[in-house]
């Protein structure tokens, strides 16, 4: 029969200060878990929902960017005569032919420069992507120097509002617009004719072909004849989990740096609660011996300071899930390493994630309560008794 | 002659002291009849308080048998002896050891959560015995705020509020001025007649052992005879 959870939290209620700082201790564990844990998850989101389930990417075989691939305009021209291609509203096939270079740009109210994706888009371009919205101004007419730039890049870089110039590739380009493409990694980008720009860049190869299949259930079979024929050295992926694979590297290094300083943390807070349950137990021996007398078993005075020590866990893990739970609010604009370019996302909170932090903290207050509490459960009586 | 209510045969205990063990306890031979309020008497250190621990169930002798109501105690295992304990034993401690954090209604309670009783049942009992001890008023005070004779009215009610058969009382008025161990003794005279408890009180008070109807006196862990 257990003893009343009430005789715990009264007892963690009368040393308020020390249960306050052990569980300020977790909470601080707690919160760097959750913000690495959303920030890898932030990351992940805005990359998959870049692609569409519809959509397929071709590059050169082993490319691990579009920056570093490259398709011939021969190559091209196969791609967007294959079958299994999604016909457009005017008509056309739905395939763009894209160039993606790096330029570098300076962030408003610096002088930092940073690496930002152009993408010369073909007339498909923005019929494949239905996460773009213009927002303001129209598309760059083909054969000229005009740009859009993402809501991202024109927000944060210098000369990117719609109607200012940048200066790249020995050319002044306008931006004659501005698009938003929600939490993906188009938001980052600036778009302008792929013609234009394969010209000034002097490219004479496309990056990549985008296109909508028919039927996502034939991509299997575009891969295939991507794959298998002997004048394209290309590889088809699903443009979604293209995507995926570009945010792996950084939220790989994500997490386990999280997991890394959660784990390093965490021994700290363990030690921390370890402490405030051994004087807790120390404090309260002449109880302990009280309680046994009483009739409450071994098994009950176990559970009773573990019970302490868990509720001091899931008072810092609430605590440091709060604290982050704010950081949804912030977005983080940063370098993706696959891509050497920018990439602005959020702070992720999911369901998950929650649970997770709850448990990490559960499990401090697991690991730090247990020895203090087998060592009350296992006083003899007399002894505790004797000792006021 | 009937069983003793309680009976105690070659009863041995010692403790290591280092290397060396320390006899505490030497074949006592004891029995304890129903109704019966025993002072145990005797010098600092002869043995009383082990004594009234192994009866009360919270030691364990190195032999002989201590039979209460029919149950060897010696033989029961550690949960049994707890569950034991829980039935039949009513504590009484010299600095009373109320749970500081709960109020005095809640420690009267405490015991009765191990009993198959409802929340509601435990309150009016926890109730009832503060009410007979007559600390009705001070149900919500916390230990901290009640006086030492207060504190161990509060404690002979949590002892009663299972119905023991058995009190146990470790030097009870040992902390208390002259008025309150009055108060305190006459209680627990009042719980052996009027509730037929068996009362084992150890004291070093010989005012206060006057209340038992038998004084055995311990005396370098022997107990001496009994008186005819
Ligand atoms: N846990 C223990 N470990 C070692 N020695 C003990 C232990 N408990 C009691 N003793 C020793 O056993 C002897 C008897 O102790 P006990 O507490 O029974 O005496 P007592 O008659 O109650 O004395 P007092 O009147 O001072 O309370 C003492 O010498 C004591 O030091
Ligand atoms: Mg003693």
């Amino acid at each position: 029969m257990a003893i009343p959870i009430s005789y715990s939290i009264k007892s963690l209620v009368t040393r308020k200060l020390t249960t306050a700082l052990t569980a300020g201790g977790m909470a601080l564990v707690v919160f760097v878990f959750a913000a690495t844990t959303m920030l890898a998850e932030g990351l992940e989101k805005t990359l998959v929902e870049t692609g569409s389930r519809q959509n397929a990417v071709v590059t050169r075989k082993g490319a691990p960017s579009e920056v570093q691939s490259s398709v011939t305009r021969e190559q091209a021209s196969i791609i967007e005569s294959m079958p299994g291609i999604a016909a457009g509203a005017q008509g056309g096939r739905l395939a763009a032919k894209e160039i993606v270079v790096l330029i570098s740009l300076t962030k408003r109210g610096t002088d930092k420069p940073s690496n930002v994706v152009i993408r010369g888009i073909s007339s498909a371009s923005a019929a494949l992507r239905e996460q773009v919205r213009l927002t303001e101004g129209r598309m760059p007419r083909p054969g000229t120097y005009e740009i859009i730039a993402g809501s991202s890049i024109a927000r944060r870089f210098e000369g990117a509002k719609r109607g200012e110039t940048l200066a790249f590739a020995t050319r002044q380009w306008r931006v004659v617009g501005i698009f938003d493409a929600g939490a993906t990694g188009f938001s980052s980008e600036i778009w302008g004719d792929a013609d234009s720009l394969m010209q000034a860049f002097r490219r004479p190869v496309y990056s990549s072909v985008i296109l909508k299949m028919a039927d996502p259930l034939m991509f299997e079979d575009i891969k295939k004849a991507v794959e298998s024929d002997p004048r394209l050295t290309l590889e088809a992926k699903r443009e979604t989990e293209f995507y995926a694979e570009q945010s792996k590297a950084m939220s790989t290094f994500l997490r386990i740096m999280g997991t890394s300083l959660t784990v390093i943390f965490s021994l700290g807070a363990i030690i921390g609660a370890m402490i405030t349950m051994y004087s807790a137990v120390a404090n309260r021996i002449s109880e302990i011996g009280t309680l046994r007398a009483l009739g409450f078993h071994r098994s009950s005075i176990l559970t009773a300071f573990l019970a302490e020590s868990l509720i001091t866990g899931l008072i810092g893990g609430t605590a440091g899930l709060v604290l982050a739970s704010f950081l949804q609010f912030f977005t983080i604009s940063t370098l993706n390493f696959q891509t050497f370019s920018e990439l602005a996302f959020s702070f992720e909170l999911s369901f998950w994630t929650a649970l997770k932090s709850i448990s990490v903290a559960l499990i401090m207050g697991l690991a730090g309560g247990l020895l203090p509490a087998l060592k009350a459960s296992r006083m003899k009586i007399v002894d505790a008794l004797r000792s006021v | 002659m009937s069983a003793p209510f309680i009976g105690i045969r070659g009863l041995s205990k010692s403790y290591m002291r280092g290397e060396r063990a320390l006899p505490v306890l030497k074949n006592i031979n004891l029995d304890i009849a129903e109704g019966e309020f025993l002072a145990l008497m005797g010098p600092s250190g002869s043995g009383k308080s082990t004594l009234l621990n192994l009866i009360a169930g919270i030691d364990r002798a190195d032999e002989g048998s201590i039979d209460i109501e029919g149950v060897d105690i010696t033989t029961l295992g550690e949960a049994s002896l707890t569950a034991w304990r829980s039935d039949h034993v009513g504590f009484i401690f010299q600095f009373y050891n109320l749970i500081p954090v709960l109020t005095a209604l809640e420690n009267v309670e405490l015991p009765l959560v191990l009993k198959e009783m409802s929340r509601k049942e435990r309150k009016e009992r926890a109730s009832l015995l503060l009410g007979l001890v007559g600390l009705s008023e001070r149900v919500d005070h916390y230990p901290g705020q009640l006086s030492g004779g207060e504190q161990q009215r509060v404690a002979i009610a949590r002892a009663m509020v299972t119905d023991p058969s058995i009190l146990v009382a470790d030097e009870p008025t040992g902390d208390l001025d002259r008025a309150s161990a009055e108060e305190v003794l006459n209680l627990m005279r009042r719980v052996n007649e009027e509730f037929g408890k068996v009362v084992i009180m150890v004291t070093h008070d010989p005012r206060a052992a006057e209340k038992a109807h038998v004084i055995r006196h311990l005396e370098k862990g022997v107990l001496n005879a009994a008186p005819h």
